[in-house]
């Protein structure tokens, strides 16, 4: 997982924050790590550009973008599908 | 601030933010001309500026320039070769640095972007001076604002119907001289 979070600074330009800065199940919106919606389409280019993930369903982004844990367990089912 | 070498762009606009201690994370989102004006605005209201006197509604902002916002434009088509910058998109118009500077500061009056080829003193004082005798504004931030690749340039004026210690008269002459003291 502290890869993904190193991603993250790098995606969304978190310029003052460390990995060890972002808790694994810290909310990453509103009053966790305060991203807001142009940062989760940001997350979406991450695990396409990353990951060669597509977010197929829009109404599955609450769920997967809720915490770096559940972003890392996404990616580890959808590489599990494809392997 | 930097003795040794002329910094790029962005890092001088990360150095001032850093030699103001300003703090807003934010700040590391914005693309170049947001950063220049947002900064630019932060130094000209942390002298003496008494937001206090004013509703939220009765500040605005005009500001123009002469490459809109080209220098994320062309940032973002080139994005667009591969996959295109959400975060870029939206700095893709000029009037986006209002925003940022309305934001931190909460002000919500009248504002407006110009595009020109130089900076036309005349045309920003009779049209913020046609807001501010109509009482549609009681204060106006108001100037230039300007990027394009390595070139930048940003002169902010801050108008208010009072006089203090070290104002000068709103008059076209006057936004002409310190247009040009700003640029050597």
């Amino acid at each position: 997982m502290s890869d993904l979070k190193t991603q993250i600074i790098a995606q969304l330009n978190l310029q003052d924050t460390k990995p060890e800065d972002i808790g694994d199940d810290q909310p990453l919106f509103v009053e966790g790590l305060g991203l807001d919606s142009i940062d989760a389409l940001e997350l979406i280019v991450l695990l396409q550009q990353q990951y060669k993930i597509k977010l197929s369903n829009a109404e599955d982004g609450p769920r997967v973008f809720k915490t770096v844990r559940t972003m890392a367990e996404y990616i580890t089912d959808h590489q599990a599908q494809h392997a | 601030m930097f003795e040794e070498k002329e910094p790029e762009l962005p890092e001088f606009l990360v150095a001032i933010y850093r030699h103001f201690e300003l703090q807003y994370p934010k700040f590391h989102k914005m693309d170049n001309l947001s950063k220049l004006g947002w900064l630019a605005n932060e130094i000209l209201l942390q002298n003496g500026f008494d937001k206090e006197k004013y509703k939220p509604e009765d500040v605005g902002i005009v500001l123009s320039n002469a490459n809109a916002s080209l220098d994320t434009d062309i940032k973002y088509y080139e994005t667009t070769n591969t996959m295109a910058s959400p975060a870029l998109f939206v700095y893709t118009l000029p009037n986006i640095v209002i925003g940022e500077m309305a934001i931190r500061h909460h002000f919500k009056g009248e504002n407006a972007f110009f595009i020109f080829e130089c900076f036309d003193a005349g045309f920003i004082e009779q049209y913020v001076s046609n807001m501010i005798n109509n009482n549609i504004l009681q204060c106006c931030i108001c100037g230039w604002v300007d990027v394009l690749d390595k070139n930048y340039n940003a002169t902010l004026f801050l108008i208010e119907q009072e006089k203090s210690a070290n104002s000068v008269n709103f008059t076209k002459e006057n936004l002409t001289k310190i247009h040009q003291l700003q640029n050597g």
